[in-house]
């Protein structure tokens, strides 16, 4: 079944009383009836193209009062630097709805230890969930498409038992039954995906990536992090992997992007061979914007944000600010 | 009854080992250690002795503690400790239950067929192919039927499960991908099936006394068993209640004797008895058989292969045929010499000739890597399987199948050993790759490498792109396949794993020093 995720969005504001109804309630919008609405939606489909493509737009991270476009934090542990960098974002309630379903995507690709800097820190992963449900969350759901054998990733990072601790749920990414196809309107090369169902049903979206050297995509941050939520990689990278990265950015844009930096893996990414390829950056960029998240970590990696294709190319379509200087950021030394 | 323990204690042994050595096929969350798998297989006759044979460890000694249990007590091990004999035990008495059982009857010895599938065996497995004996080794055959057919329905089941708990926000019961389906496997293991429950159901263990060969090799051995079975016939009084219960059909109520080589030690008769007329008492009067040995020397055995095999058994049936999307097609095949044997296995000859395709590794390794052949090993190393990398790599740190393999077909190595163990070689198409023919960046065979045996260079173009190409290695690639997984070139793929034929040992990752002088004071770069 094919429906974007702006049909959804139409959606959702046309069912909004009764969601909230069912809030009230403590029932919640199970997923066949989410599925019947995105069907009778999609007769108003045809018509939303008319108008163009409102997904980056409707999409969009709830206008926040945050001072900040971006927070830049360095010389901390991960989970101090998160609490400061969310306390000068005004709180993770301005991220959150109350009684809001949250989808937490940390980058859990590889069968590795925390200290090999392959997976996102699980002790940012944790903290994050934790200001989630003190926000008011109902639930915190984790997951990722690994490329190691999941099961081994999801223990061998830290992360499963970081996001059982901290309340979470950890949630399975291996099977093709929980991806949904989905339009990209946006896209120029890619044009459909197969995303996990999370992904589309979370209110708020907050994407974990960790910094990372990485041999096709020469750095993976933040948009490069959204991958994992997708089924069918090899698409991706038979049809110009950078274009295909920037398009899918398109799709819809994280409420809150927060780049781990802790430890960074320099080269021979995104698995690493060991722990030498590995420097203890102790950084972290938080951003609402996911291309201002990517040029700022980009440029604490050594690299112009321009060299690096995707982000450029994103910067084209208008999906977040590349030029940092037109931006105002909070930076924070610890 | 004063023999009425016995047979309490066997159908406790024998519901305790069938459901253990079930639910190790079954496992597909991979709950169960492999120490555990270790022990509770320890005693499986042909695996153990295969291992004995070409490694003559202590920890596969096993088979010479079948033995001693069959010179001391008979065919014990059939009834309580073989899973396919037990398992015939239940297929047989669910279905008997619904019937208007009358009872079995005593059957001559098909001596003929046994002693020639035995023979026929034997002779086989001297002439260096163990095919017929994987084909008939009861514990194979217990596995192929569980891991070929009931894994997949508790994936089934387990799945619907799954999406009925989504919707509640249950995930602890997650969705389990598909295994590869290897049909030749199926079809082997479903016509088993249906001769098992045939032959269980009309005749009890017909199967054991005419088809099995470890059966029948027992048969010959128990005939000289210490204790035994037999009638006195001052107390026999003929009323058939013992005959009736016998799945062997061993028992001659007109002769008043007990056909050994048959009896499979259920101690049914024991119970069923009302006159005393049978015991299980020691018989060493009746003098000593000598025991013969077989010796078995593995050799060499040619590897028919071809292209058009390994087509047929690779591709089609183990993943979707979607249509193509990238913009150029490729048009290199890829032919495969040798097939990939699994990490520890030393040699495609030391695995092949000590394999017995029980598919236990293949239902444990969490990654779908091992997959049942068809014709790579060649025809008569048909079911055995080989490293395939459609569903995915061989996870880096991942010793389960080394773990478990109850023959030492693949032996357990330390995982830094592993680490290093070169199954195949990446070999890399220049021509079918995304980066030559479309002129875009890819990555995804370098990205997947653990030891970086597959490293992206610079790629010089007209455009002046940046552009990186893939370059192999060869001294660091372990044969992981993460770079074939990874490919997305179709049809066909631009890197691949050639088998090596002997297992080498790959050079160790390099590592160097990186120099980590940073500075928290100083200025962001922004």
């Amino acid at each position: 079944m094919l429906h974007d995720y702006s049909l959804v969005k139409d959606i959702y504001i046309g069912i909004n009383s009764k969601q909230s109804e069912n809030r009230q309630t403590g029932g919640i919008m199970n997923r066949r009836e989410f599925l019947k609405k995105t069907v009778q939606g999609s007769v108003v489909a045809g018509s939303s193209v008319a108008f163009g493509n409102f997904s980056s737009l409707l999409a969009a991270p709830p206008k926040s009062s945050a001072a900040y476009d971006l927070v830049a934090v360095k010389g901390g542990e991960p989970e101090i630097m998160f609490d400061k960098a969310i306390a000068s974002l005004g709180g993770m309630k301005t991220f959150v709805p109350k009684g809001g379903k949250v989808l937490v995507k940390p980058n859990i690709g590889w069968d590795a230890p925390p200290e090999r800097a392959g997976n996102t820190h699980p002790k940012l992963v944790a903290r994050i969930i934790e200001h989630c449900l003190s926000a008011g969350a109902k639930e915190v759901s984790v997951f990722d498409h690994t490329c190691d054998q999941w099961k081994r990733c999801y223990k061998n990072s830290g992360i499963e038992s970081a996001v059982l601790n901290a309340g979470g749920k950890i949630v399975s990414g291996d099977s093709e039954g929980y991806y949904q196809s989905v339009s990209i309107l946006n896209g120029k090369r890619l044009t459909e995906a197969k995303v996990h169902e999370l992904f589309l049903d979370a209110d708020a979206f907050i994407n974990v990536p960790i910094l990372k050297h990485h041999s096709s995509s020469m750095l993976t941050i933040g948009m490069k992090n959204l991958m994992g939520v997708v089924w069918d990689r090899r698409t991706w990278h038979r049809n110009d992997l950078h274009q295909c990265i920037a398009d899918f950015a398109s799709y819809r844009k994280p409420s809150l992007t927060v780049v781990d930096a802790y430890n960074v893996m320099k080269r021979n990414g995104p698995r690493g061979v060991s722990v030498e390829d590995v420097v203890p950056m102790k950084s972290q960029i938080v951003s609402t914007d996911l291309v201002a998240a990517d040029a700022a970590a980009a440029k604490l990696f050594g690299h112009e944000p321009g060299d690096i294709r995707h982000i450029q190319i994103a910067s084209q379509m208008n999906l977040g600010q590349m030029d940092l200087k037109s931006l105002s950021i909070n930076r924070i030394k610890l | 009854m004063k023999f009425s323990r016995l047979k309490q204690i066997r159908l406790g042994i024998s519901v305790l080992f069938l459901t253990l050595i079930a639910l190790i096929f079954l496992d597909f969350r991979n709950i169960i250690p492999s120490s555990g798998v270790k022990v509770l297989l320890y005693l499986q006759f042909v695996p153990s002795l295969l291992n004995f044979l070409n490694t003559v460890a202590v920890g596969a000694s096993g088979f010479i503690v079948a033995i001693i249990l069959l010179v001391l007590f008979g065919r014990i091990y059939c009834s309580s400790l073989c899973p396919l004999g037990i398992f015939q035990d239940v297929i047989g008495f669910v279905i008997r239950k619904n019937k208007n059982w009358r009872g079995f009857q005593y059957l001559q010895p098909h001596n003929i067929l046994r002693y020639s599938i035995l023979i026929l065996t034997l002779l086989l497995l001297i002439s260096g192919t163990g095919f017929l004996l994987n084909l008939l080794d009861p514990f194979s055959t217990f596995g192929r039927i569980f891991s070929n057919i009931f894994r997949p329905v508790v994936v089934i089941v387990n799945n619907f499960i799954a999406i009925v708990l989504e919707p509640l926000g249950v995930h602890t019961i997650y969705r389990v991908r598909w295994a590869v389906v290897a049909p030749v496997s199926v079809v082997v293991a479903i016509s088993f099936l249906l001769l098992i429950v045939w032959l269980s159901a009309k005749h009890g263990r017909l199967y054991c006394n005419t088809i099995c060969p470890v059966g029948t090799l027992f048969g010959l051995i128990s005939k000289i068993a210490i204790f035994q079975i037999s009638i006195d016939p001052n107390k026999c009084k003929e009323c058939k209640l013992c005959e009736r219960v016998c799945k062997a059909g061993c028992i001659d109520l007109q002769n008043k004797t007990i056909d050994s080589s048959r009896c499979v030690a259920c101690f049914n008769c024991l119970v069923a008895c009302q006159k005393d007329g049978l015991q299980f008492k020691n018989i060493w009067k009746r003098g000593v058989f000598a025991e013969k040995e077989e010796k078995i020397e593995p050799e060499r055995r040619g590897l028919i292969l071809s292209s058009v095999i390994w087509l047929i058994g690779n591709t089609g049936f183990t993943e979707q045929t979607k249509k193509i999307i990238q913009s150029k097609a490729t048009t290199i095949p890829i032919l495969l010499k040798n097939p990939v044997s699994p990490p520890g296995s030393h040699s495609i000859e030391h695995f092949t000739s000590t394999c017995t395709a029980c598919h236990l590794c293949v239902s444990a390794c969490p990654s779908n890597v091992l997959v049942p052949s068809f014709l790579e090993y060649g025809l008569l190393g048909m079911m055995q399987p080989k490293m395939t990398f459609n569903a995915g790599h061989c996870n880096y740190e991942c010793t389960i199948c080394m773990d478990i393999c109850p023959s030492g077909a693949i032996s357990p190595l330390e995982v830094e050993k592993k680490k290093l163990i070169q199954t195949g070689v990446a070999k890399f198409i220049k021509k079918n790759c995304v980066v030559y023919t479309d002129k875009t960046n890819c990555g995804a065979c370098s990205e997947h490498c653990p030891t970086k045996a597959v490293n992206m260079i610079p790629y010089p173009n007209p455009k002046n792109n940046r552009l990186v190409i893939p370059e192999v290695n060869p001294d660091y690639c372990i044969g992981c396949g993460g770079c074939e997984h990874a490919c997305p070139t179709k049809p066909y793929k631009a890197i691949y794993v050639e088998g090596n034929a002997i297992h080498k040992m790959a050079q160790k990752p390099e590592v160097k020093k990186i120099d980590p002088t940073i500075d928290y004071n100083e200025d962001f770069p922004f």
